[in-house]
């Protein structure tokens, strides 16, 4: 058996795990391990400018690919910087192995240069974490975190390595484990075949169904099956804002996003519906409304593969534990065996009718039926977000960061395809659009990566301009540009009767053109309405430059629809500043 | 309802602070808690008791069984059931009180274990309730001191919990 040093076992397991990319940040207590990397690894390191873009690279990598993201930081403040990505990922159940070092054994505890209580400090924003204590553990350690990580739910599992046990000179066998064995983790691996059962016939018997499906369906791999599913039933479906992609957007039956800036008729056929499928989503704040008069006519089958989503806001009827491909599947057989029987299931005239409903309401108040926003005067932000899905040909990926332009990017890039649609929906962490488009960039280098974000989130992490000269990172970063925290603004415009309390920049901004040249990037200004088209397709033609498009758009504009607050059911919303359902 | 929840966790560092902060960071509250190996040394038993509705129970553990150091858990409310409580009491006993004290002793079957020229310290168990009594029997004068076990918890009859 080889003998290797602990820094040189984690250089090694990382390649034998097959880890594409290190993101990372080197510093004190992981010399030991760039050293090892240094000398070992094959693995690109890309080194940032912040701790934070190294977890939100390796979060867009994982959410691109599906593949687990892999972080390595120092210990004390790269552990501490670490920690919003990590919380953020957590959020959105994105796996991620994130290894940080730590002062030498010795020395825990003392208060020592640089140390801090990393495995408490993330404690309830990990899946799962370690304190390495020998470094003949390691190899073990490093593979259980990986399965952790990737299976079941999955999450960010934290990996703290005192930097004693990296040491070069102490030897220790090296194998890397196959496979894992752990008898207090064992994730469901099929739903319960009586509740799947139950489940079919209440969906079988619906009269006014929706297929309300989340992120989980993009984690599980399920899209295909859910949208077949749902085609063979010609339910309408509705994704959350982590859903998008799962289900085709320009197909007939998407009824587009719901929730708190969802489409009036996804959150109208929600509030209607007599029969419910959430499948891997966990009906959260910001899509129930008030819970109490979410959906009051609805039965609730809810499949997730965590028990702990199942009736924690809102109690379901049929809950189904399992994980959301093998469940699904046993449902389409379940239904096609019932349809044999019973031919006459669903009920036709019903869910006729039910559509006709629907498209009603999509007729009254679509966002897609028709301009809902004014098209004269100063560029509408939304009209950015139909440019660049134009310009892209619906076939980007899309990272946003948080705020109006989120929404807008949610509401107006119609994602046919899953694990093209990159934001922080849970945690809604600002500064998390670059970097996370520099780890999708990098693993799918041919296709269109555009950030849409605003210049409150963009300046949160700006310094990864830098990170994307050094590694050549050609993405497209669509800037809109209002002078305001516009989501802060839009709520200060509606409930505090217009205070702008620290929601404006006044003349503080830089100029993003110049900014980005000077990190000898390319910097394209829009203003004018009647260029937008040209200058987007400009920016997409610089297939080798990070372009820097800097739109500036109408301040005054809110996003619409909105979720009616506090007290309001699904179906309460205001569609404008003056119209309210 | 106050219910009491059993735990196997691993014997791991750090495993039971992953336990209590799951309580504080969702807002649950711990009544007591109870911790110790077991006769296999790489599992700790856990009694915790808790108070909350049906729904809020089924999240505690649903949230602690997603624990990966939880091995397995049980609602030991569900079921029959024992739990005994241990209480180490050091009360003021001078003059007559002494015989007083020695006869309230008897009655909730403790045993003096320590006895100075001023003091008794009692040891008392059972459950929650009747240890309620005894501190209440004794009166706020007379308590010196109280240290408690916190519940700990097993089944009546074959049921078991173990790997």
């Amino acid at each position: 058996m080889e003998l290797l040093s602990g820094g040189e076992m984690i250089a090694r397991a990382l390649q034998d795990e097959g880890v594409e990319f290190i993101y990372g940040y080197p510093g004190g207590a992981v010399l030991h391990i760039y050293d090892a990397l240094f000398k070992e690894s094959s693995i690109p390191h890309i080194l940032v400018r912040h701790e934070q873009a190294a977890t939100h690279a390796a979060d867009g990598y994982a959410r691109a690919t599906g593949k687990p993201g892999v972080v390595l930081v120092t210990s004390g403040p790269g552990a501490t910087n670490a920690i919003t990505g990590i919380a953020t990922a957590y959020m959105d159940s994105i796996p991620m192995v994130v290894l940080s070092g730590q002062v030498q054994s010795h020395l825990i505890g003392e208060d020592a240069f640089q140390e801090t209580d990393m495995v408490g400090i993330s404690r309830p924003i990990v899946k799962h974490s370690f304190l390495v204590q020998r470094a003949e553990d390691i190899p073990a350690t490093i593979k259980k975190a990986f399965h952790i990580a990737t299976s079941g739910r999955p999450g960010p599992v934290v990996v703290d390595i005192p930097k004693d046990l990296t040491k070069p000179d102490e030897k220790h066998a090296y194998e890397y484990p196959g496979s894992v064995k752990m008898r207090s983790y064992n994730p469901a691996s099929r739903g319960h075949s009586g509740q799947t059962k139950k489940a079919v016939k209440l969906l079988l018997g619906a009269k006014r169904p929706v297929i309300y499906s989340g992120g989980g369906v993009i984690l599980g791999n399920s899209s295909e099956l859910l949208t077949e599913l749902a085609q063979m039933l010609n339910y309408p479906v509705t994704n959350t804002l982590m859903g998008l992609g799962a289900y085709p957007a320009t197909d007939r039956q998407f009824l587009g996003m719901l929730g708190m800036h969802g489409f009036y008729e996804a959150n109208m056929a929600m509030h209607h519906a007599d029969v419910i499928l959430a499948v891997g989503a966990r009906l959260d704040d910001r899509v129930t409304n008030t819970v109490d008069k979410f959906c009051p006519s609805a039965k609730i089958i809810h499949i997730d593969i965590d028990p702990t989503s199942i009736s924690k806001t809102v109690q379901a009827d049929i809950p189904i534990v399992g994980p959301v491909d093998a469940v699904l599947k046993d449902m389409m057989s379940l239904i096609n065996q019932q349809r044999e029987e019973q031919p006459d299931l669903p009920d036709a005239v019903a869910l006729e009718r039910w559509w006709q409903q629907i498209e009603q309401w999509r007729a009254a108040h679509g966002l897609w039926t028709a301009p809902r926003y004014e098209t004269g005067g100063p560029i509408k932000p939304q009209q950015v977000i139909e440019s660049l899905y134009r310009v892209t040909d619906g076939e980007a990926f899309v990272t946003s960061d948080v705020g109006q332009h989120q929404m807008f990017a949610a509401q107006y890039y119609k994602f046919d395809k899953p694990r093209r649609w990159i934001n922080s929906g849970g945690l809604g962490t600002m500064g998390f659009g670059l970097p996370s488009a520099m780890g999708v960039k990098l693993a799918f280098p041919d296709s269109d990566v555009a950030c849409v974000t605003g210049e409150g989130s963009i300046q949160m992490n700006i310094q990864e301009l830098s990170t994307c000269s050094q590694y050549g990172i050609p993405v497209k970063i669509i800037n809109l540009h209002n002078g305001y925290l516009g989501m802060v603004k839009q709520w200060q415009d509606m409930q505090y009767e217009g205070r702008h309390s620290e929601s404006a920049y006044s003349n503080s901004l830089p100029d993003f053109v110049k900014l980005a040249e000077a990190y000898g990037h390319v910097g394209i200004h829009i203003e004018d309405r009647a260029e937008l088209d040209a200058k987007m397709e400009e920016a997409f033609a610089l297939k080798d430059k990070l372009v820097f498009v800097d739109v500036m758009v109408d301040p005054a504009e809110h996003v619409y629809p909105m979720h009616v607050a506090p007290n309001g059911s699904m179906a309460d919303m205001w569609l404008s500043k003056t119209e309210r359902t | 309802m106050r219910r009491i929840i059993s735990v196997l966790l691993e014997n791991e560092p750090g495993a039971l602070s992953r336990v209590v902060g799951l309580f504080s960071q969702r807002g649950y509250n711990i009544e007591t808690l109870n911790v110790a190996p077991t006769e296999d040394t790489t599992l700790s038993r856990l009694t915790v008791t808790t108070i909350g509705d049906d729904r809020k129970i089924e999240q505690i553990t649903k949230q602690l069984n997603k624990l990966v150091d939880v091995v397995k858990l049980v609602d030991l409310t569900e079921g029959a059931h024992i739990e005994r409580d241990l209480m180490l009491i050091k009360v003021r006993a001078t003059g007559a009180q002494r015989a007083e004290i020695k006869r309230c002793t008897d009655i909730f079957r403790g045993q003096i274990v320590d006895v100075g020229p001023s003091v008794y310290t009692i040891m008392l168990s059972g459950t929650a309730d009747k240890l309620d009594s005894f501190v209440e029997a004794m009166g706020d004068a007379a308590i010196l001191e109280v240290v408690r076990s916190g519940v700990a918890g097993i089944a009546r009859g074959e049921k078991v919990l173990r790997l």
